[in-house]
């Protein structure tokens, strides 16, 4: 009749805790226990979770140096170039590269590039927009941005187990454990 | 988020508390978020509504007649080239900054008061950003041309001239809108995520989603996402320093007297921040009371940006002093005169004015009393934002309109169209806010979370 169901494919086992001492808890104990492919879900930044799960440091500084510095030059650069190469004016016997005059358009110019690639370097970075995530299957999951905090282990994990992993994590005492349909 | 010590082990822990007590994650997000999903329209909002939106289409009006007749229907002329359009402009750009300040700079000084207060302090610098706007957008005569303000190639063959403060403002005013609805933007995407997920009805649910981008609240996305925003908070701190100083230079590069000062831009900077300041009451005040607010909104809020609105409102009236000062210590003859002319000339009485209104009305806040009355805050903070406008009014006009030569001195005089210009942005200004407060959180409910007791997270090694 129907076709020969293949083992149930899931995106991983997601456990539900009340608390954010709760969910720090569970994230060490499953750091410790090899887990990597896993991944916390709070309403709000929980520094202690992210060190749990062995995030400690990120690109975003690099980033935005980066893109100060692109911003700061380009913008000495245009100054330079069309007041004294394409255009230049004689403005009460100033020099055509009046540079003290020039380090505000700098100045706004550094800081709107390293704006411009923080924002979009954060976004890059998280992969956002994403339309489509499997973690929204999970019907109680909508609360990650109320007030309950997840830990969701995911199948790619080489430690994976689905009945091994979900024991794992029930010996946090979350409030309960879901699969995550992918 | 451990280091930071509770509360109650601050000193002072008589003051008021910075959210009432007896409130959970749950019950902060579902009190904020009720207010746009759930909360009918109420008719206070709806009047409110009504006599903001007609004002705003005031101000559309008197924009389509200029564009028909010209600037000439405002009261500006030789020797008042520069009127109302610079003096509101500043205004507004001045109100604005408040909102930078609470966002970024008391972010970066972990001054956790402000995490009731920066949301609609960030959308107040929004709107002010978007109504000082207009006033150089239209001034310029032509405003169908005004992109010839950016450097871009054009077949005409010329460049901007980078050499202009004007230029500078350009750049400064453009990046600061930028910046400040970015800020605003990155701020709100985890509130969109929780508005998405709690919104009932499918056509919010779909509007919120997209905007929220698919957030999810993974720990390594709150990683970047508070790296981000530190760093937005460090970049906007000069920023906002930055503006209103170039804002200062369009005058003190100038050569008119009462213009030309090194003072200005600490003492313009000041003054922006103590004008915002009383924008933020203005508006805080009535909101907290029309919708409940004052678990979150609490009287130390209040009372600490009366303080903040001192301090500032006393470097301003140092300002004052110092210019007093340097009018006669300068030795010219017009810079004197100027001085002179500013108290005792035909607009003396704005000078006056302003004193009263800038210098002596907040010093009642030394007094806690003050600080406590709701209703001194209010009425204070109605004088400080009549003073600020007062102050650009002196500064703009009593300067120019005796500079060097008698024979080319003259008086300005507004006209109706000036005022309802200015009326107008204060009507758009108050529409935006007004569909601000029903579409967004106007409380960050993320950042509300992080400051309860429960969101402590106890170190214990294992």
């Amino acid at each position: 009749m129907s076709a020969p169901v293949a083992a149930p494919r899931i995106y991983g086992l997601m456990a539900e805790f009340e608390n954010p001492a709760d969910l720090v808890r569970a994230c060490r104990g499953a750091y410790e226990e090899g887990f990597r492919n896993m991944d916390a879900y709070t309403p709000f930044p929980v520094e202690a979770v992210w060190e749990a799960l062995g995030v400690h440091k990120n690109r975003m500084p690099l980033i935005v140096l980066c893109g100060a510095v692109i911003g700061g030059c380009s913008g000495l650069l245009l100054e330079w170039w069309t007041a004294a190469v394409a255009y230049p004016l004689n403005i009460g016997g100033r020099p055509y590269f009046s540079l003290p005059a020039f380090i505000p358009i700098t100045f706004e110019m550094t800081i709107l590039f390293g704006v411009l690639s923080c924002v979009l370097g954060m976004l890059a970075l998280n992969g956002l927009p994403m339309p489509y995530h499997p973690v929204f299957n999970v019907p109680r999951f909508a609360l990650a941005t109320r007030d309950r905090f997840f830990l969701c282990i995911e199948a790619t994990d080489p430690k994976f187990d689905p009945d091994a992993t979900r024991r794992f994590l029930e010996r946090f005492a979350p409030r309960s454990v879901s699969e995550v349909e992918p | 988020m451990a280091e930071t010590p509770t509360m109650e082990a601050q000193p002072g822990a008589d003051r008021p508390p910075l959210i009432e007590p007896g409130h959970t994650f749950g019950s902060v997000t579902d009190h904020i978020s009720s207010i746009v999903l759930t909360q009918p329209v109420s008719r206070g909002w709806l009047v409110g509504f009504a006599i903001a939106f007609s004002l705003t289409m005031m101000l559309f009006y008197s924009l389509g007649y200029l564009v028909l007749a010209g600037v000439g229907i405002w009261g500006e002329n030789i020797p008042v080239g520069w009127a109302f359009d610079i003096i509101n402009f500043v205004w507004w750009i001045g109100i604005g900054h408040a909102g930078t300040l609470i966002s970024a700079i008391l972010l970066l000084l972990r001054q956790e008061w402000r995490t009731s207060i920066n949301r609609f302090a960030e959308a107040m610098t929004i709107f002010a950003v978007a109504c000082a706007g207009i006033y150089p957008a239209m001034h310029v005569g032509r405003p169908w041309v005004d992109y010839w303000l950016f450097p871009y190639p054009n077949t005409m063959g010329v460049w901007p001239q980078f050499r202009s403060p004007l230029m500078w403002d350009v750049f400064a005013v453009s990046t600061y809108a930028t910046t400040s609805i970015l800020f605003w933007f990155i701020g709100l995407i985890p509130d969109l995520a929780t508005l998405r997920d709690r919104s009932q009805n499918r056509f919010s649910r779909i509007v919120y989603g997209m905007l929220a981008m698919g957030w999810r609240g993974s720990a390594r996305h709150w990683n970047r996402y508070e790296t981000a925003y530190l760093l937005l908070a460090g970049l906007a701190t000069p920023l906002v320093l930055s503006v209103h100083s170039v804002i200062s230079f369009d005058f003190a590069i100038g050569i008119v007297p009462g213009w030309h000062s090194t003072i200005f831009p600490p003492y313009f900077v000041a003054g922006a921040i103590y004008a915002g300041f009383a924008m933020v009451l203005l508006i805080a005040i009535p909101l907290r009371w029309a919708y409940g607010l004052q678990d979150f909104i609490t009287m130390r809020h209040l009372q600490n940006m009366c303080k903040v609105m001192m301090a500032t409102g006393l470097i301003v009236f140092y300002g004052y002093i110092m210019e007093v000062f340097f009018g006669w210590y300068s030795g010219s003859t017009y810079e004197w005169y100027m001085t002179k002319n500013r108290a005792f000339g035909p607009y003396g009485f704005t000078y006056w004015a302003l004193i009263f209104c800038n210098g002596l009305t907040p010093q009642i806040f030394w007094f806690s009393w003050a600080r406590s009355s709701i209703a001194c805050q209010f009425i204070v903070s109605i004088i400080v934002s009549i003073g600020m406008w007062l102050e650009r009014f002196v500064i703009v006009v009593t300067s120019l309109h005796r500079d060097f030569v008698p024979s080319s001195w003259g008086m300005y005089y507004p006209t109706k169209w000036d005022w309802s210009t200015y009326i107008g942005t204060i009507g758009f200004f108050v529409t935006l806010i007004f569909l601000f407060i029903r579409v967004l959180p106007m409380i960050s409910i993320f950042e509300m979370r992080t400051i309860l007791p429960e969101a402590e997270v106890k170190e214990e090694h294992a």
